[in-house]
């Protein structure tokens, strides 16, 4: 790299600050590493290219996120094109055996309890982060372009080539999946140890 | 949607309404559902503060953006 103006290394210095930040952010959705420093890496140079481009806007992580998003999109569209995507078999998960036959719940939900204070938030984001990694791939990519990147379901549709129904239907199943789990591993902890021993 | 619907098809409503707009139909029998059975309001809630958590997870880090 040739050399920089000092304003042009300040920037970078600045650039460099938010990269684990980026890091994380690109992790939750793409699931592998590798794939993640691409992404962030691609990011970072374009916004170094595009410093003009930032001038007068106030937040640079904002600014940052926004250009990571498009590189993520590109990066899970890269891997959709790869020949070995889709063969992945579908975890077809079934909550039938929550519900009685009648559709009434068999064991109904509980009130789930606020963390108290910042540690145990902190622990309960732990647990909620092992429940997404035991979700299949896919479930799991459409649920984190839905919830984690902000993405609507006609984009989801588009960049996956799914249909709105099937989107629903995994969003659906992440959703429940991921309620079961939180339910059993973290707001379950106090509550009818006795029914669970037996 | 003809008849009351039922827990289980409470829940597929109530996922979807964090996907898409539900039209009057649905959104009164979800209303009318919700009165009668607590357990389904916990389920609302419960999808709402997923829905908060996962936004929770990047941030969570480093208290001092720069």
């Amino acid at each position: 790299m040739t050399d920089l103006r000092p304003e042009q290394a300040d920037f970078r210095a600045q650039l460099e600050r938010q990269r684990p930040y980026l890091l994380r952010f690109a992790a939750l959705q793409l699931r592998d590493p590798n794939a993640a420093e691409d992404a962030v890496q691609e990011t970072l140079l374009a916004a170094l290219a595009g410093e003009a481009k930032f001038a007068g806007r106030s937040n640079l992580r904002t600014w940052l996120t926004g250009i990571l998003k498009h590189k993520i999109v590109d990066s899970i569209r890269r891997a959709a094109r790869e020949p070995s995507a889709g063969a992945e078999p579908e975890n077809d998960a079934d909550f039938d055996q929550l519900f009685r036959a009648n559709g009434h719940w068999q064991e109904r939900p509980e009130a789930w309890q606020e963390p108290q204070g910042a540690l145990e938030q902190k622990q309960f984001l732990g647990v909620l982060e092992q429940c997404l990694a035991r979700l299949p791939a896919k479930t799991a990519r459409v649920f984190m372009l839905r919830e984690h990147m902000g993405l609507d379901t006609g984009e989801i549709c588009k960049e996956l080539r799914i249909t709105p129904t099937h989107c629903w239907v995994l969003l659906y199943r992440a959703r429940m999946a991921l309620r079961l789990c939180l339910d059993e591993r973290w707001f379950g902890r106090g509550r009818d140890k006795a029914a669970r021993t037996r | 949607m003809k008849s009351m619907p039922s827990c289980k098809e409470v829940t597929r409503l109530v996922s979807e309404g964090l996907d898409r707009r539900l039209d009057f139909g649905e959104r009164v029998a979800l209303r009318v559902h919700f009165m009668m059975c607590k357990g389904c309001r916990n389920f609302e809630d419960q999808m709402q503060r997923l829905r908060q958590a996962i936004q929770e997870l990047s941030h969570g880090e480093d208290e001092h953006p720069a």
